[in-house]
């Protein structure tokens, strides 16, 4: 045995568990020990666990670090990890076929990291992991040697926006509450990461907690607060352990608490579990139900930053935001702000899914096309099908078209197309998409998390579902287009708080780029084939095998036929849910 | 086959006085302490909310209009086993509603229900869960199932109904 040290990363976000990173974690354990390994280097060898590393759709990934030399694997199983470590680590030969291939590099080289730097290389369970990459030297720093005033100052200088989706300045933020004078101030983490189809606020406090708890003393003491929470999701037990966790390790180590760093400042972090409202991102929202009431925006002003939790003096950012304040703080406003564009600064995390082919999560420098997002570090659309749309924002986004995919992403330009860059959801659309049910899958969202405060949004959304709802069973008019239109942008105009302003946006969006596909819809076609009620499902008695897989498949019964010969469809008993179609190796059932 | 249904606030008081006394005196607690008895009953029995409500003297209406708010709470019993379909857009764009529309279909569940009558499972649809990279997603039991099938999924949910009848 000649190597000196062998480590082991297993990918361990949710993704890496949901593939099977737990059982792939105690096979490498059980079996470095079995084999005596862990007696026989010197250096040391350690198998441990990693946060998310983005390129969740090649779960397990595991790095094999031998003497230095790293090796990525991917699509790991716990069966594979015998021959990993015979010929790997015993015999000094990587298993070439199972190496990740040229798409995982194509994946990471585009990108920047800054807040997903060390997510997938650290191991988050550990402070002292964290202080080995230069964890706390930001706070440190801040605590000891910048005066508050020094510290907002360079947060001003670096350009950083809110990550959460309006894009407010930061450091002016902080400044505001700097300069309000209270008794008690607080500093609110929101990690309710409400919008579906965004995962990177659980990938960075799954993958990096300390650097969300650090961001959060230097805010502390900068403005002066000396109680913070972080709001987050029940729904992300990983992300909640973690936090508890790192939250104790931080206190320990007097990063939090009494007297911190000797400075003489107190400051604590306390854990909120959300309980499921997509309105508790909004601010006024998420205050009310830290306060134990119902999450129902109130009008602004007052903003947070005068009156927030408690009446008192409240900043909220967002754990992206967050996360980037210690790395500006090491680096300089200079460094941050060399990336991005003019108006919109640094790098920004999307949660790339869909219909492309490596889906996850990724960090770009603000400005990058989407074309570079999509086709290069996404590597294109999954199954070579052909691209429709990009989707942004979530439910208060939109749809950008091909035609627009040499778009610089940032604030400004998403917004000028009628998206918005949003928490940072960004889901590819294929031919196979019908964007009148991408629209009414979101309006279906915002009408069921309308908190029913105001009558545009509560009312105004379930006009627009039922709207919807008719155009795709094929019983819309053309009177109803004009209806939807004129509705959403009433909603649009007359909602009060965030929520209800952005749900028609996916609606507006869809009816400016594909008004094509309403009006097909009128005539009741859908021209993706998605909209179940358009649909009839039949049997092509010419090309059927007779092999009886689409008669098993089917749910109904409405399938029959003798084995070796051809099947037939009672549309009668048919639901049109698909299922034959789906199953048909042999494309003998239609669709149309 | 037992009943899940019987909740009986006298043999749980004692239980139920530990969970809400530590709130006491506390600000902004109503989310907490709903969080906390659901976790012991699994639901929100309204008996033992409205003891909890009478005890630390916060009107019942509170209550129950922070826990009909916020769709984290059940305000009746759940199945022995739970499957979750996320419905997230990652999930959407790839074929959730086709798996939620199956189990639907094989659980027999009339609409507006999720629980089926014998208490043995509870389907239900979650808005996002965050792994939208292995799209579509079904949690059984915990369990996170990526990249799920309707055909697979359906069929795992068959295998432990069939699990059940035997116990």
């Amino acid at each position: 045995m000649s190597a000196k040290s062998i480590e082991i990363m297993v990918c361990m976000g949710t993704g890496g568990i949901a593939a099977g990173g737990d059982l792939v974690m105690d096979a490498f354990y059980s079996q470095l020990k079995a084999a005596g390994l862990e007696a026989n280097v010197q250096k040391g060898c350690s198998a441990h666990k990693v946060g998310c590393r983005g390129l969740c759709a090649k779960d397990v990934l595991v790095d094999v670090i031998v003497d230095d030399n790293k090796a990525t694997y991917e699509y790991i199983k716990e069966d594979m990890v015998e021959r990993l470590i015979e010929e790997h680590i015993k015999g000094g030969k990587p298993v070439e076929e199972w190496l990740v291939k040229e798409d995982y590099h194509n994946f990471h080289d585009k990108q920047v990291k800054v807040v997903l730097a060390d997510c997938g290389n650290i191991d988050p369970e550990s402070i002292d992991a964290y202080i080995g990459v230069e964890g706390y030297k930001a706070q440190e720093k801040v605590f000891k040697n910048l005066a508050p005033t020094e510290t907002i100052e360079i947060i001003k200088e670096s350009g950083l926006r809110g990550r959460g989706g309006a894009g407010f300045p930061t450091g002016f933020k902080w400044e505001l509450c700097f300069k309000n004078e209270s008794d008690q101030k607080y500093i609110i983490c929101n990690a309710d990461e409400g919008d579906p189809g965004a995962f990177m606020d659980r990938s960075v406090i799954e993958g990096n907690p300390h650097s969300v708890i650090e961001g959060m003393a230097i805010g502390a003491f900068s403005f002066g607060a000396s109680i913070g929470y972080v709001y987050i999701r029940a729904e992300y037990p990983l992300a909640v352990e973690r936090l508890y966790l790192a939250l104790d390790q931080a206190r320990q180590k007097n990063f939090l608490g009494k007297n911190i760093l000797g400075t003489g400042f107190d400051f604590d972090i306390k854990v909120k579990l959300g309980a499921g409202a997509f309105v508790c991102g909004e601010e006024t929202a998420l205050i009310a139900s830290i306060e134990g009431e119902r999450g129902m925006p109130r009008a602004k002003p007052p903003f947070p930053v005068n009156s927030g939790l408690w009446g008192k003096p409240t900043v909220i950012n967002n754990v992206e935001t967050l996360a980037n304040i210690p790395a500006i703080i090491r680096n300089g406003a200079e460094w941050f702000a060399s990336y991005g564009t003019e108006k919109s600064k640094g790098t920004k995390v999307f949660a790339l899914t869909g219909k492309v082919k490596n889906s996850g999560l990724i960090e770009i420098p603000m400005g990058t096309t989407l074309r570079t997002i999509i086709f290069d570090i996404g590597g294109g659309i999954e199954n070579d099908k052909k691209f429709k749309a990009v989707q942004t924002g979530g439910p208060s986004g939109g749809c950008i078209t091909e035609d627009m995919l040499d778009l610089n992403v940032d604030f400004e330009s998403l917004a000028k197309v009628g998206s918005i860059v949003g928490s940072g959801g960004m889901i590819v659309l294929d031919e196979d998409n019908c964007m009148v049910d991408v629209a009414k899958y979101f309006l279906q969202f915002t009408q069921s998390e309308s908190c029913g405060k105001c009558v545009p949004c509560r009312i105004g959304t379930k006009r627009l579902l039922e709207i919807l709802e008719k155009i795709t069973i094929g019983e819309g008019t053309a009177e109803d287009l004009v209806r939807l239109e004129k509705l959403a942008k009433d909603v649009q105009s007359a909602s009060l708080c965030g929520l209800g302003m952005t749900a028609p946006n996916p609606v507006l969006s869809t009816l400016k780029y594909f008004r094509d596909e309403y009006e097909a819809h009128l005539e009741g076609r859908c021209p993706a084939k998605a909209c179940r009620q358009l649909l009839t499902y039949t049997i092509d008695a010419e090309a059927c095998t007779g092999c009886g897989a689409c008669k098993r498949a089917c749910p109904t019964g409405a399938i029959t036929g003798e084995k070796k010969k051809p099947h037939a469809l009672d549309q009668e008993l048919c639901v049109k849910c698909g299922a034959c179609f789906d199953t048909c190796k042999f494309n003998s059932v239609g669709r149309e | 086959m037992q009943s899940q249904t019987g909740f009986k606030l006298a043999t749980s008081l004692d239980e139920l006085r530990e969970v809400v006394d530590k709130y006491k005196d506390t600000q902004g607690t109503t989310i907490p302490i709903l969080q906390d008895i659901q976790e012991h009953f699994g639901y929100l029995p309204e008996e033992a909310v409205e003891w909890a409500a009478d005890r630390l003297e916060i009107p019942r209406s509170k209550f129950y209009g922070v826990a009909t708010f916020y769709s984290q709470f059940y305000l009746t019993p759940r199945g022995k086993n739970i499957v979750t379909v996320c419905s997230g857009t990652a999930c959407h764009v790839k074929g959730s509603e086709k798996i939620l529309n199956r189990l639907t279909r094989d659980l027999n569940l009339p609409e507006g229900q999720n629980t089926t009558d014998d208490m043995i499972f509870t389907l239900e649809k979650v808005n996002c869960v965050g792994a939208c990279s292995i799209a579509p997603v079904v949690i059984i039991n915990q369990k996170v199932n990526g990249k799920a099938a309707a055909s697979k999924i359906a069929l795992q949910v068959k295998k432990l109904g069939k699990e059940e009848d035997q116990a």
